[in-house]
């Protein structure tokens, strides 16, 4: 295994720059997910990574070697496509040996590799078969299985859980993650779904317009993000934004809480919510509204855990608070995070 | 493909009776030709009849001279050497080219692309003049062997449209896939690509072989001894001596070649036009 | 991490080279080099074989070259002269262009309608489409002989459908070669007949691009048969009947096979054509300056022809 890194990484296509300068660093076997919108440049960094475009400018390292020039053959990385990209036209022991023809492995110490990789897998019983008779989970094993079998020093995965329909995207998530801990490879993971990003990474890095946004823990990107776009992109519903006199207010859905519920409390934000709409989603509520008195146009949202048993109703105006240490405070204009004011909280919001 | 169904009484007799006009249009000529094939001397050259009826039984003995009293047989020969020699080096030249424009190219591929198919516009009628004069001074006249060199010359600009449709169709992860697996670019086009486009090359070849059999100027002006021609050369030239014609053999001459040819590109037309579509996606 | 015995390290190359740097077998797979390197032997061969061929002519017909003769002397404008004054060139000129525009309209209509009926089920479709194959597949030269025995003066089953229909007493003669406008009527037919299945292919290829849903969608929008031809399906084919009009017009003005075998040009000059008379010229009277004189003239009609058909197609969006 190795460390990921690349330096002052730039790709420009025409006039468009996709990746801008980014520098980043992943610890040895960890795994670090780039998340951002379809346009981020997170793919182009990740293929940048791979070997399958050249940079503009910067340079990749893996494992302390330049690899910037290098095809991707040379990088000793493996790759998995948000497709599979599984041969059609060979069997699976076939997809399997491939890279070990390739790097002219000895035909006689293939058996022990493939049988070793599908254990790992779990898909003895798949060898024979070819792809179009598998389904999309054995395709993603079989994927991983040929990934595996060269025992790469990183593993680059591209948006792999995209093409699996949303039951068996939760089971791949987890067989996915039991088997990075278990292989212990570094690993890369591109996706645009925050949830996925969540539950996998140890780290997340935020992209948006070719630069990282923020890298960190789930937690720290979840609870302190480095700016108004990882606020919003982060935690579905997003967090609340509201525009109070010269600043930016957030807080996350969740907790923005009844008063009568929380009690009153040192440092609170107290605010009348006016509810437009209530939708149940059985193991939550989410309260949709507005905070007129502080800012009238922001749609908030109030997320209330099922076992809250609350009345709500829309057309209701009631008094909600939020606690002082989970409001976060943004540059109107720059969308950065900023330190709390001086003038502290806004007050008279629920009179 | 999709089929259309066509559901009123009116569309499907519509229908059918434009496709039974076009049926006639286009066959007509060659149900007159098979008529012909097979008739007597004495029941062809007589006007006194019906000119649809055999007035005398049918008879193979102008299909069988064809082959026993000219080089008819051998025109045939000469043809498929010259078509098989000529596919196989469009092949060699056209595939890499093909592969180049369809995923290396950059800002100049699509006018390289399009500068391609304009050369396949270039006229044999223009170009066989000085081409003579070139053929002489290699000493190839009246050689197959010339128009072994000189067919690629359209052959390769078809051959080249058509592969980059056929590589386009094959989704870029695949190969990618086998070049992060350990293969160079070239190492991942053989053993991903290739294969998976085995059909089209079929096509490719199908196409550039008649396509060979179709030129008659080039025939006509490098080759003059008969042992040389070609079908399409052979035929008007050899079979048709002065002001004799041998009507049934010369009609037996074209069927033969006609008929076969026909019934395989109807085979292969589906993944003729996808080829076609696919080249001309953005150019 | 667990791994069988004995691991790949030892086998793989390791792709280290000097920092920043690659090795020189690299060199061989970036883009830059590999496109260019796979693309040249082909474009060297075009380059040789109708390149330079195309140059020569040029140079052929600024010059007094003789097929007998290896002189090549630089005569300017002359050999244009001598060719244009010679009164059967514009003759030529104008068949080319008649017959052309008349033949290629004609395939267009008739391309397009027998696209749609091919795009339809019905049985016999793989007959008919047979049928349609076989005047593109059939050489031209063959083709042609088919039809000179079709049109025959003396043993054409027209003669038969003519006098039934009482055009003709019984037993006369159309003659269809023998008079100039029959003559020139039937080379247009040939050639409307023999382009008619390339042309049609290349419309069926361009119906098959045109997404289901499009249609669908015009079907629930209310749209007739006749509103979904003109309004949704035509204007989405324009630029694939363009590329059909490209390839008829270039193969029918730059054909002389037909005539060569159907007419010899005649009755007369009747249906003589530029291709055909440069052949003439250049060949059988040995004047190759002449004859490539004759031949450029089809040139800036297939650039101009090529050029403006492209831009169209380019500008309405499909190529």
């Amino acid at each position: 295994m190795a460390i990921v890194q690349t330096q002052e990484l730039r790709k420009e296509f025409g006039h468009n720059t996709a990746v801008d300068g980014i520098n980043l660093k992943t610890e040895e076997g960890e795994y670090l997910v780039l998340l951002g919108p379809s346009g981020c440049g997170k793919t182009t960094l990740l293929r940048l990574l791979a070997g399958l475009e050249q940079p503009t400018g910067g340079d990749v390292l893996i494992g302390g070697e330049v690899v910037t020039r290098l095809p991707p053959r040379a990088r000793k990385i493996a790759m998995v496509f948000q497709s599979y990209a599984l041969y059609p036209h060979k069997t699976v022991r076939k997809n399997i040996t491939f890279p070990l023809a390739a790097a002219g492995v000895p035909k006689d110490e293939w058996h022990s590799k493939v049988d070793w990789a599908s254990d790992v897998l779990g898909i003895g019983r798949l060898l024979d078969r070819k792809p179009r008779q598998l389904s999309g989970g054995e395709r993603q094993r079989v994927a991983l299985a040929r990934a595996l079998v060269r025992e790469p020093q990183v593993f680059l995965f591209d948006e792999p859980l995209s093409n699996l329909d949303a039951k068996l995207r939760t089971t791949a998530r987890d067989e996915l993650k039991e088997f990075q801990k278990r292989m212990g490879v570094t690993t890369v993971y591109v996706t645009h779904d925050q949830v996925e990003a969540m539950g996998l990474g140890d780290r997340v890095a935020v992209l948006n317009n070719g630069q990282i946004q923020q890298l960190g823990t789930p937690e720290d990107v979840y609870v302190d993000p480095a700016n108004t776009f990882v606020a919003t992109f982060v935690g579905a519903p997003p967090m609340n934004l509201l525009h109070v006199r010269d600043e930016v207010i957030g807080f996350r859905p969740e907790n923005l809480l009844p008063l009568e519920t929380v009690g009153e409390r040192e440092g609170q934000m107290v605010c009348e919510f006016e509810i437009t709409r209530v939708e149940n989603l059985g193991s939550d509520r989410y309260v949709y509204g507005s905070i007129p008195k502080l800012d009238p146009e922001a749609r908030v949202i109030a997320k209330l855990p099922s076992t809250l048993d609350v009345p709500v109703s829309p057309g209701a105006r009631e008094r909600y608070a939020v606690d002082g240490s989970k409001l976060r405070w943004f540059h109107r204009d720059t969308g950065q995070r900023v330190e709390p004011p001086p003038s502290g909280l806004p007050q008279g919001a629920d009179r | 493909m999709a089929g259309r169904d066509v559901k009123t009484v009116r569309g499907r007799v519509g229908l059918y009776v434009t496709a039974f006009g076009f049926a006639v249009f286009c066959g007509f000529p060659f149900l007159w030709a098979g008529f012909t094939m097979f008739r007597q001397d004495s029941d062809l050259y007589s006007t006194q009849h019906n000119p649809f009826e055999y007035s005398k039984p049918a008879t193979l003995e102008h299909v069988t001279s064809l082959f026993t009293d000219t080089p008819y047989l051998r025109f045939i020969l000469n043809s498929v050497v010259i078509g098989l020699v000529v596919v196989a080096i469009t092949l060699v030249l056209a595939l890499p080219a093909a592969y180049a424009l369809a995923r290396l190219s950059g800002r100049w591929g699509v006018p390289l692309a399009i500068g391609i198919f304009a050369v396949y516009l270039v006229p044999p009628t223009l170009l066989f003049l000085p081409l003579s004069r070139i053929v002489v001074l290699l000493g190839l006249q009246d050689s197959i062997w010339s128009l072994i060199l000189v067919y690629p010359g359209f052959t390769i600009p078809l051959s080249v449209w058509l592969l980059v449709g056929f590589f386009r169709s094959v989704p870029r992860d695949v190969e990618e896939q086998a070049q992060v697996d350990g293969y160079s670019k070239v190492g991942a086009l053989v053993r991903t690509v290739l294969p998976l486009i085995v059909p089209g090359i079929f096509t490719v070849v199908v196409f550039t072989f008649t396509l060979t059999m179709q030129d008659f100027i080039y025939a006509l002006a490098f080759i003059s001894s008969s042992s040389q021609m070609t079908v399409s050369v052979g035929v008007p030239t050899n079979l048709i001596r002065g002001d004799v014609l041998y009507w049934q053999s010369l009609m037996a001459s074209a069927m033969i070649v006609a008929i076969p040819v026909a019934l395989i590109y109807n085979l292969f037309l589906n993944r003729f036009i996808q080829g076609f579509t696919l080249g001309a996606v953005k150019g | 991490m667990s791994s069988p015995a004995g691991t790949l390290e030892a086998t793989r190359e390791t792709g280290q080279g000097p920092s920043g740097g690659g090795r020189w077998s690299y060199f061989f797979e970036r883009d830059r080099v590999l496109g260019p390197l796979m693309l040249s032997p082909a474009i060297l061969y075009l380059v040789l074989v109708v390149g330079y061929p195309l140059l020569l002519a040029f140079f052929y017909a600024f010059s007094d070259v003789t097929v007998g003769s290896n002189k090549f002397d630089f005569v300017g404008l002359k050999t244009f002269k001598a060719a244009i004054s010679d009164p059967t060139f514009k003759t030529a000129l104008a068949h080319s262009f008649e017959i052309t525009v008349i033949s290629q309209v004609l395939v267009v209509v008739l391309c397009t309608i027998l696209a749609f009926v091919l795009a339809a089920d019905f049985h016999g479709k793989w007959f008919l489409r047979f049928l349609v194959l076989l005047p593109w597949t059939t050489p031209v030269a063959l083709g042609a002989i088919i039809w000179l025995w079709m049109v025959d003066s003396i043993f054409t089953p027209f003669d038969w459908f003519a006098a039934k229909l009482g055009v003709i007493p019984d037993g006369g003669h159309l003659v269809l070669l023998g008079h100039a406008g029959t003559a020139m009527g039937t080379v247009i037919a040939v050639q409307t007949w023999r382009m008619l299945p390339l042309a049609t292919v290349i419309v069926l290829a361009g119906l098959s691009s045109i997404p289901r849903d499009v249609e669908e969608q015009a079907q629930v929008d209310g749209a007739g048969f006749w509103r979904r031809l003109f309004s949704i399906q035509l204007p989405l084919l324009a630029p694939v009947i363009l590329v059909a009009i490209l390839f008829g017009v270039v193969f029918t003005f730059t054909d002389m096979a037909v005539i060569f075998i159907l007419t010899g040009g005649g009755p007369g000059t009747a249906t003589q054509v530029l291709p055909s008379w440069a052949f003439y010229k250049g060949i059988n009277g040995g004047n190759l300056s002449v004859g490539a004189a004759d031949a450029l003239f089809m040139f800036p009609v297939l650039l101009g022809l090529s050029a403006v058909v492209l831009k169209l197609a380019h500008r309405i969006g499909g190529e």
